[in-house]
């Protein structure tokens, strides 16, 4: 199953829930990949969650906001949370988080 | 006003769509600099942090102008004001620290962080029921210096 929509592509496949963002991550664009995420998880229940940031142009300090929402809500939903395709230049923001405490880095 | 070299005014209604209009103008601004993607993608990310806080904790529940004033003096230094007739911040100390945040869950406390390790120089100004100024400041280096030094 794949489904495209602002921002971001969800993938589902077996019990991994990939969600592809891309574009600008701020403020306005954020709210929007999160919803899309939350009802992908509450529906279908994935054991691992996958946020690729392989397409992001831009991101301020709501895309940290974003990881740790996910990771607190798929944490409650028993699954766990890996992030990948981080570039230097936003591993840099995601950093000043300390996010690569949660493991998922 | 001697060393000015260039100067932009711009001013929005506070919604959440004009964070990328805003970015994206004064980083078309400073681009007569000639700065590296690194130094330009430094001042994009820090007028995101600064107009997102106008928007989301300036004026919160409402909409107002965001008003924001981008300087180039010589030598390449960049001064970019970004100024809300908002709430304003009780403890300006307080809201710096990195983690602190009033937003909730979704929001990660970070703004100032942010802005702090990606500019040279920050100034907050701020008063209760009268809005917030946060001044960012970086020094951007002509090309042709970097490549000396390199």
């Amino acid at each position: 199953m794949s489904l495209k929509v602002k921002g971001v592509e969800l993938i589902l496949k077996n019990h991994e829930l990939l969600a592809k963002l891309s574009g600008d991550i701020d403020q306005h664009s954020a709210k929007g990949m999160r919803d899309e995420i939350d009802l992908a998880i509450k529906d279908f229940r994935p054991l691992l969650l996958i946020l690729d940031f392989g397409d992001v142009k831009f991101m301020d300090s709501s895309g940290i906001g974003l990881i740790m929402g996910r990771y607190n809500l798929a944490k409650s939903y028993g699954a766990s949370l890996k992030i990948q395709n981080v570039s230097p230049r936003l591993e840099k923001i995601i950093k000043l988080a300390g996010v690569g405490i949660l493991g998922v880095l | 006003m001697k060393d000015i070299v260039n100067e932009v005014n711009i001013s929005f209604l506070s919604k959440s769509c004009n964070e990328s209009f805003a970015r994206a103008t004064i980083s078309a601004f400073v681009a007569q600099l000639d700065p590296t993607i690194d130094e330009l993608t430094d001042i994009k990310t820090a007028v995101s942090e600064a107009v997102t806080n106008c928007i989301a904790h300036g004026y919160q529940n409402e909409f107002g102008m965001v008003y924001i004033t981008a300087q180039i003096f010589f030598g390449g230094h960049v001064v970019i004001k970004i100024k809300d007739r908002g709430c304003g911040i009780e403890n300006v100390k307080q809201a710096m620290e990195p983690l602190f945040t009033t937003g909730g869950n979704e929001r990660s406390g970070l703004g100032f962080a942010v802005m702090q390790s990606f500019m040279d120089k920050i100034h907050v100004s701020s008063k209760p029921q009268r809005g917030t100024t946060v001044t960012l400041e970086k020094f951007i280096i002509r090309r042709s210096v970097k490549n000396e030094i390199q």
